[in-house]
């Protein structure tokens, strides 16, 4: 057997917070150390696993990295592992992100040993969930996320925190109940629990005691309150608000993305029929998020706040563009996953480094920092630049293709209008994005933030890292496009559109 | 006669008296919990010699000696190992009767063993009764009015279950005339439908048996007793009760069940929605009455009852699907021993924690995370078991035993049960976040005994490993499942 790249990217990190947590005395500079190294090597693997990925049209619906052992007999339960071009691109960004958010977290001085150690965790299990190909896994991975995540917002969070932390806790867990009758009840009707097979059985062979829809619907909202769909939204601006930067660039960058994941990987995959059927009532709810969360974007005042509203907005076109159910569509859709993960994870950096070096979030009273703080101003701007979906930057090859595919797409009718009104999203995406870099930057320099110091060498590292792939992927989008097709394709086929 | 196959009760029966005795003569107590530990690792060699074999009976067919039973023995006998190696610290604060606190626990031990084993309704009934009255005492060991009001209310309201189980067999007896379970099971089978239903006895006397039992394994609406008998007993005696007297309970009802009344299908449908029906409730309610707790211990009491729901959805799938599916019944052992050593594995925690603070309240827990970083991440461990999240116990325990409720139309119950869970996660989180994010009252650190160091260290890797690679023991349940 090959060397097991997945089970080390995926576990690399665990193994690096049981060292933290348990090796006694170390100091916060070792810990850090200790971090940023096994998050590198994990990053490092990612990269050559993608680098010699088979991207031939022959690898068309090919699991990759395959790894399979079985785990639990008693339930036909395996330890499956592998990537397809579907979850490698999500794959990369989690370990890019989990690297990133070390040196995002360089300063972070409070109990540096159980912080590095949950966020480790916490890497550990979004790559597992990207990875899994058994259900009781991905499951298993899902729901470890949680706890993880609740220590990260009610210890290091900021404001009201130890509200944000339940409220989030609460809805994972209420999706996750669905999800739990859902992976149960598909248990029954195939008597497996491999992702692979119930896909390939059809629905046909189902034994069905509920109707099919109710299984699609019960996985559907667990993925829908992590995207986040209107109107099961409402935790997210709580959490993102009072997470600790780091967590907030995880839970943007990454940790939304496990939704639009579930949503391709097992409610299309699975349910392509009944997909289909209720394809327009997911397509007004995407409009929704898109033109809601833009407007309710508009009126921030605070700074994460915005940001984490603006991500709504933009998982409406990924919903969008999964449920337009074509081809291009859902390639746009999986690229705005890795574009949105990595524009909104430098935009919640940027303005955790802002909010660090001022003191200030409120945006009515920033201004004029152009002058003091140059290079955040303009990483900051480059950054609300993509997101508002300007050419050469990720934010506008992912767009224009879910538009494009959108617009074109065959299987759900009158799809035009929807797409021409989630267009109106951009306007105003630019209108707060704009208005946001004029609120902080330009206008007036403000004395008070006279002595505030620019961004030192670590923040200019992963400032960097984050501009050169979003302009890498801008510039030359079929680096990931033609890998995303290659797990869309046979999905495609399944619809027959 | 094979008198072999009795030997771990009579092992451990000697032990016990052992124990006393040894009592009078020596003054070092220590040695009391060397041969207390002694007669359980005895007894449960004996029994593990046994594991495997085909199911026979004895004492003319009160007894039965299947891997069911096994099953069950070793678990009462683990249980028991851990119980008595935590209490050390606990029972050396008492100045007289330690040889009785230890003799008691094995005597209990041993009314376990026999109630796991009975296959005839007087046996069922007699060790019943040599479990509870130990159980009567050790509970008002402290002899301080808390602990006296919980073994007096203890003893009352057991009384009245004791009578109400008496009479439910008392019916069953009358309309069968057969005490042994197979015999009833019989008798049963031949009697066609009209006859079944044309006297109420039979159906009564079902429903006043589960009554019976319902308060053994705190089912709603016989868990009255629950959260003061938590409160006032000693800790080491709750954690004792919340899981080796609850999976007794369920072992006997199992059995009662399964052997006298599993047949025919619409009798154990009928059954069957009696306990769907009373897990719905029960999980509700101990949740929702679990949250506003201030003391640990009442609040832990409260999720004991929402657990005897998620275990009666186990018993409501056993009588839901035909008898010879065994998932429903090994569903309900699996997560049986995971919920022991998740519980026990929490009370350990509990109980080092107080014998510094002398207080159960959660708000004295704060900053426990800094004063005994260990203990709290145990505790933790735990609690998240106890929610049913991985990488714990509890979330295999609650995969296995709904998959199997959801493969024989209980897909509500799993639903309700699922939910239940969410709503359970907001008092346990509760405690966790109090002692990681709370300021100590003190900077001193929380002390522990090697033998409770030893105790918590096993049952948090059993959780863990119940949790990661459940598949051994889930064959074990199987095992113990298909063969009565």
């Amino acid at each position: 057997m090959s060397f097991p790249y997945l089970t080390a990217i995926i576990f690399l990190p665990v193994v690096g917070a049981i060292l933290i947590a348990f090796i006694p005395g170390l100091s916060s500079r070792v810990i850090k150390r200790l971090a940023a190294i096994f998050t590198f090597v994990s990053l490092a693997l990612s990269v050559f696993v993608f680098a010699i990925f088979d991207k031939s049209l022959g690898a068309a619906g090919v699991i990759q990295f395959e790894e399979k052992l079985s785990w639990i007999p008693a339930i036909n339960a395996h330890y499956h592992l592998g990537v397809d071009g579907l979850s490698l691109p999500l794959l990369i960004l989690m370990t890019f992100l989990g690297f990133l958010v070390v040196l995002i977290s360089w300063k972070i001085d409070l109990r540096p040993r159980e912080y590095f150690a949950w966020l480790l965790l916490l890497e550990t299990s979004i790559l597992g969930v990207f990875c899994s190909l058994d259900l009781l896994l991905f499951f298993l991975f899902w729901e470890i996320e949680v706890i993880p995540m609740y220590f990260l917002i009610t210890i290091w969070g900021t404001g009201r925190r130890e509200y944000s932390a339940i409220k989030y806790v609460v809805y994972t867990l209420f999706g996750s109940a669905f999800m739990l009758a859902g992976i149960l009840s598909l248990y029954f009707a195939t008597g497996s629990l491999s992702m692979l097979e119930i896909a390939q059985g059809g629905l046909e062979s189902f034994r069905v005691v509920i109707p099919v829809a109710a299984i699609f619907f019960f996985l559907l909202i667990g993925f829908a309150i992590k995207l986040p769909v209107f109107p099961l939204h409402t935790w997210l601006p709580d959490a993102h608000t009072d997470a600790p930067t780091a967590v907030s660039v995880v839970l943007a960058g990454a940790l939304l993305k496990m939704g639009g994941y579930g949503m391709i990987r097992l409610c299309v995959t699975i349910f392509p029929e009944v997909a289909k059927t209720y394809a327009p009532i997911l397509i007004v709810l995407a409009v929704v998020n898109v033109l809601y969360g833009a407007a309710v974007t508009l009126r921030q005042t605070d700074l994460k706040r915005l940001i984490a509203y603006s991500s709504i907005s933009h998982m409406g076109y990924v919903l969008l563009g999964i449920f337009a159910l074509g081809q291009v569509s859902m390639v746009g859709a999986s690229l705005q996953m890795f574009s949105h993960g990595v524009i909104t994870g430098l935009l919640f950096a940027m303005a955790g480094v802002v909010m660090h070096n001022t003191g200030e979030r409120d945006l009515r009273k920033l201004g004029g920092l152009v002058r003091q703080i140059p290079i955040i101003a303009v990483v900051f701007s480059v950054g609300g630049l993509a997101s508002l979906g300007l050419p050469t930057t990720s934010g506008f090859a992912a767009e224009f293709l879910v538009f494009v595919g959108s617009f074109s797409s065959t299987i759900v009718s009158g799809i035009q209008v929807y797409t021409i009104l989630a267009v109106l999203g951009v306007v105003i995406t630019a209108g707060y994005i704009l208005w946001m870099l004029q609120q902080v930057f330009y206008g007036p320099a403000l004395e008070q933030y006279n002595g505030v110091k620019d961004a030192d060498i670590i923040e200019r590292v992963y400032m960097f890292a984050f501009i050169a792939v979003i302009m890498l992927v801008g510039i030359y989008p079929a680096i990931l496009t033609d890998v995303i097709k290659l797990g869309i394709s046979p999905i495609v086929g399944l619809l027959g559109g | 006669m094979n008198l072999e196959l009795f030997i771990p009760e009579l092992s451990l029966a000697a032990f016990a008296l052992v124990v006393i005795l040894l009592d009078l003569v020596i003054q070092r107590k220590g040695w009391l919990v060397v041969v207390s530990m002694a007669g359980i690792v005895v007894s449960a060699g004996f029994a593990l010699a046994m594991w495997g074999g085909s199911s026979q009976a004895i004492f003319n067919n009160m007894l039965a000696v299947d891997n069911f039973a096994l099953f069950f023995k070793l678990l009462f006998l683990g249980i028991a190992a851990l119980v008595i190696l935590s209490s050390v610290d606990y029972v050396s604060k008492f100045a007289r009767f330690q040889g009785e606190y230890y003799a008691l626990v094995l005597l209990s031990t041993l009314g376990m063993m026999l109630m796991a084993a009975a296959t005839e309704l007087i046996t069922i009934y007699i060790a019943l009764e040599l479990t509870s009255i130990s159980l009567y005492i050790l509970v008002g060991f402290l002899k301080d009015s808390k602990s006296t009001e919980a073994s007096l209310k203890y003893l009352l309201l057991g009384a009245v279950a004791s009578a109400v189980l008496l009479y439910g067999m008392a019916l069953v007896f009358g309309f069968t005339g057969k005490t042994q379970l197979g015999e009833i099971a019989q008798v049963i089978q031949t009697m066609s439908p009209q006859t079944l239903l044309a006297s109420p006895a039979l159906i009564l006397g079902i429903v006043l048996l589960i009554a019976g039992f319902g308060f053994k394994i705190a089912a709603i609406p016989f868990h009255m007793w629950v959260p003061d008998v938590y409160e006032g007993a000693p800790t080491p005696i709750t954690a004792y009760l919340s899981v080796a007297s609850k999976a007794a309970g369920f072992a006997i009802i199992l059995r009662v069940f399964y052997s006298a009344f599993g047949l025919p299908q619409w009798l154990s449908l009928d059954w069957g929605m009696i306990f769907a029906v009373l897990a719905a409730i029960g999980m509700t309610l101990g949740n929702v009455v679990a949250i506003p707790q201030t003391n640990i211990k009442r609040m832990l009491g409260y999720s004991s009852i929402a657990q005897a729901g998620y275990l009666m959805v186990g018993l409501a799938t056993m009588g839901f699907a035909p008898t010879a599916d065994i998932l429903g019944r090994s569903g309900l052992l699996f997560f049986l021993a995971s919920y022991a050593l998740t519980n026990l594995g929490a009370f350990i925690a509990i109980i080092a924690i107080s014998n510094k603070l002398d207080s159960d309240l959660i708000q004295d827990y704060s900053g426990m995370g800094k004063r005994a970083p260990l203990l709290a991440l145990a505790l933790t461990l735990c609690l998240i078991s106890l929610i049913g999240m991985p990488p714990a116990a509890g979330f295999m325990a609650k995969f296995y035993i709904f998959s199997a409720a959801v493969q024989h139309n209980l897909l509500w119950l799993v639903v309700i049960a699922v939910i239940n869970s969410v709503i359970s996660a907001y008092y346990y989180l509760r405690v966790v976040k109090v002692m990681w994010l709370g300021e100590p009252a003190s900077e001193e650190k929380v002390p522990s005994s090697g033998a409770l160091r030893v105790a918590l260290s096993l049952s948090c890797l059993g959780v863990l490993l119940l949790g990661v690679i459940p598949g051994f023991v889930m064959r074990l349940a199987e095992l113990a499942a298909s063969m009565f």
